[in-house]
C-alpha cells in the first residue's frame, strides 16, 4: 500500500462508522451568537460541546484588552520568544500564572497541546521512565513519545495497579515522572490526586498534574484539583491550557523547581514556534482575573452540572463516575452513540460524539459540556430530549 | 531463560490475539498484527499491560514502534523477562 493508498484506507473505515451525510467531526459552525448558541447549517443551536466552562467567550472584559493589544503591538508576533523577544505581555502573564499557584516559576506555551509536549520532553529523556494513566490525552502520550523516555501506562485511576507498576521499575523509579490529569476529558472523572501523592512520595517520584479541565473549575479559586484537594504543594508540575476556561489559546507549566526555567533552552516546543499573539496573551489576562475572582461563576457552573447529571442518570443512562462539566453518556454500539448524537441535533442541540477507539476501552461516547452561561432552561430541555431519546433507543435493543 | 519460557509467552501471545480478533483465524507466530490480525493501537496496548502483569516486567510501550509480528513481541518480552 503507498502513503496515499493508507490515507484512503483509514478515511474508508471511517466511512463505514459514519453513514453518508454525516458530517460529526469538525462540524462547519456558521455564526456563533454566544457562549450557548451558534448556527449549524439552517439550524439555531445549543452549544453543549464546547469546553467553554465559565462561558466567558464574550466577556466584555477580555474582548476590550484584546482589542486594545491589537492596536498597540500588532495581531502577531511574528516568531519565538527565543530567537524574536518576550513581550510584556507574555512576562506578565507567566507572573501571573506563577502567583495564582502560588509558585515561583510559570512558563507559557503557544497551545495547551505543547505544554504538554514541552513540559515532559523538558522533563524526561531517554533512559527516564514516565509512569502515565492509560487514559491519558493525545497531548501527553505526545510529549512521552517524544522525550525518548520508556512509557509504561497504568489503568485508570487505579492506585493498586499504579503501584505495582511503580514497584517493578525498582530503581528507576528515581528517574520517574507520574502524570495524571485533575478531570478526564472523556468521563469527567477526577484523579484520585490524594492517593497518587501518597505513592509518590513513598516511592520518591516526581508528579505533574494537567489541569486542562480543571482549572477554573474546580476548587475555591478555580486552580483546579490541586485546590480541591488541598494538594497545591504535593505537585510538582501543573500544566493546563487556555483554551477551555479562559477561552483563547495558549497553555503554560507552573512549578515551584526552579529546575522549571531550563525548559526555556531545551525544550523545542516552546523554542520553535511563534510565541502567542497580543491579543491571545491579553485577553487571557483578562480572563485569569475573572477566573480567579469566579466564584459566582463556578457555582452557577457546579448547579447546572449537577441539573444535568441527576437528569440524565434518572433516565438511565449510564455515565462517568463523577458529575462534572463533562457528562458523558456512555452508549452500546457505536450506531447507538450515532444514532443519540443526530437526533439531539435535529432538536437543535449540538454535543460530542466519541467513538472508538478515541474513547477508552472500545466505549462510544455522546459527550455534552455544561457552562456557568447555559439557564436551567437550556439544561432542561437537553435533560428533557435526551430523555425523550432513551425512550427510542431502549425500545430498539 | 529457557526455551520453555519463550514458548509459554508465545502460547500466551497467541492465545490471547485469539480472543482479541473473535475469529477463528490460527494465529501463526509470522503474523502482522495490525494488518492481519487488526489490532488496534489501544488493544495492543491493553495486551502490554496484561503481559506486564502475566511476567511481572515492565514493557515500555515506546518499544513498540518497532514491533509488527506476534514473533517479534514474544522477542521484545522474552528479551526483557530474561534481563530482569
Ligand atoms: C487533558 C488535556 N490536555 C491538554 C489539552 C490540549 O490543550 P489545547 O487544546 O489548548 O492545545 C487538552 C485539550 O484538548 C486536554 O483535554
Amino acid at each position: 500500500m503507498n502513503l496515499l493508498e493508507k490515507l484512503d484506507a483509514a478515511a474508508a473505515a471511517r466511512k463505514s462508522l459514519l453513514p453518508n451525510g454525516v458530517g460529526a467531526f469538525g462540524i462547519p459552525i456558521e455564526e456563533v451568537f454566544s457562549a450557548t448558541e451558534a448556527r449549524i447549517g439552517d439550524r439555531r443551536v445549543l452549544l453543549f460541546g464546547t469546553n467553554n466552562y465559565l462561558g466567558l467567550t464574550f466577556a466584555p472584559e477580555c474582548i476590550r484588552a484584546a482589542h486594545e493589544a491589537i492596536d498597540k503591538e500588532g495581531t502577531g508576533t511574528t516568531g519565538s520568544r527565543m530567537a524574536n523577544g518576550s513581550y510584556f505581555g507574555h512576562r506578565a502573564l507567566e507572573r501571573e500564572f506563577a502567583d495564582f499557584y502560588q509558585c515561583s516559576s510559570g512558563i507559557v506555551f503557544t497551545t495547551g497541546y505543547q505544554a504538554n509536549l514541552g513540559t515532559i520532553s523538558g522533563l524526561v529523556g531517554p533512559g527516564d521512565t514516565v509512569l502515565i494513566d492509560g487514559d491519558s490525552h493525545a497531548s501527553i502520550y505526545d510529549g512521552c513519545i517524544l522525550s525518548g523516555a520508556d512509557i509504561i501506562r497504568f489503568k485508570h485511576n487505579d492506585m493498586v495497579d499504579m503501584e505495582k507498576r511503580l514497584r517493578r521499575l525498582g530503581d528507576r523509579v528515581e528517574s520517574t515522572l507520574i502524570i495524571a490529569e485533575g478531570i478526564y476529558s472523556m468521563l469527567g472523572d477526577q484523579a484520585p490526586l490524594a492517593e497518587i501523592v501518597k505513592l509518590k512520595n513513598a516511592y520518591n517520584c516526581i508528579l505533574l498534574l494537567d489541569e486542562a479541565h480543571s482549572l477554573g473549575v474546580l476548587g475555591k479559586t478555580g486552580q483546579g484539583l490541586v485546590e480541591k484537594t488541598g494538594l497545591l504543594k504535593e505537585v510538582d508540575f501543573i500544566t493546563g491550557t487556555f483554551s477551555k476556561s479562559l477561552c483563547s489559546i495558549g497553555g503554560f507549566c507552573v512549578s515551584n523547581h526552579p529546575q522549571l526555567e531550563q525548559l526555556r533552552y531545551i525544550s523545542h516546543p516552546y523554542i520553535f514556534t511563534a510565541s502567542p499573539s497580543p491579543a491571545t496573551i491579553a485577553s487571557t489576562r483578562a480572563a485569569l482575573v475573572l477566573l480567579s475572582k469566579g466564584s459566582d461563576l463556578r457555582k452557577q457552573l457546579w448547579n447546572n452540572c449537577t441539573q444535568l447529571y441527576s437528569q440524565l442518570k434518572e433516565t438511565g443512562y449510564l455515565l462517568g463516575p463523577d458529575p462534572g462539566p463533562v457528562i458523558s453518556a456512555i452508549l452500546d454500539t457505536p450506531q447507538q452513540a450515532l444514532q443519540v448524537w443526530q437526533s439531539l441535533l435535529e432538536h437543535n442541540i449540538y454535543v460530542n460524539l466519541i467513538l472508538p477507539p478515541a474513547a477508552p476501552e472500545g466505549k462510544s461516547l455522546v459527550r455534552c459540556s455544561v457552562n456557568a452561561a447555559h439557564t436551567p432552561e437550556q439544561i432542561k430541555y437537553v435533560g428533557d430530549t435526551f430523555a425523550k431519546l432513551y425512550k427510542m433507543i431502549s425500545s430498539r435493543s | 531463560m529457557t526455551e520453555s519460557n519463550y514458548d509459554e509467552i508465545m502460547q500466551l501471545l497467541c492465545d490471547r490475539l485469539s480472543s482479541l480478533t473473535n475469529s477463528d483465524t490460527q494465529i501463526t507466530p509470522e503474523m502482522n498484527m495490525i494488518s492481519q490480525l487488526s489490532i488496534d493501537s489501544i488493544k495492543l496496548l491493553n495486551l502490554i499491560m496484561e503481559i506486564e502483569d502475566t511476567f511481572d516486567v515492565s514493557i515500555p510501550i515506546n518499544a513498540l514502534t518497532d514491533i509488527q509480528t506476534v514473533r517479534e513481541l514474544a522477542d521484545l518480552v522474552h528479551k526483557i523477562k530474561s534481563a530482569s
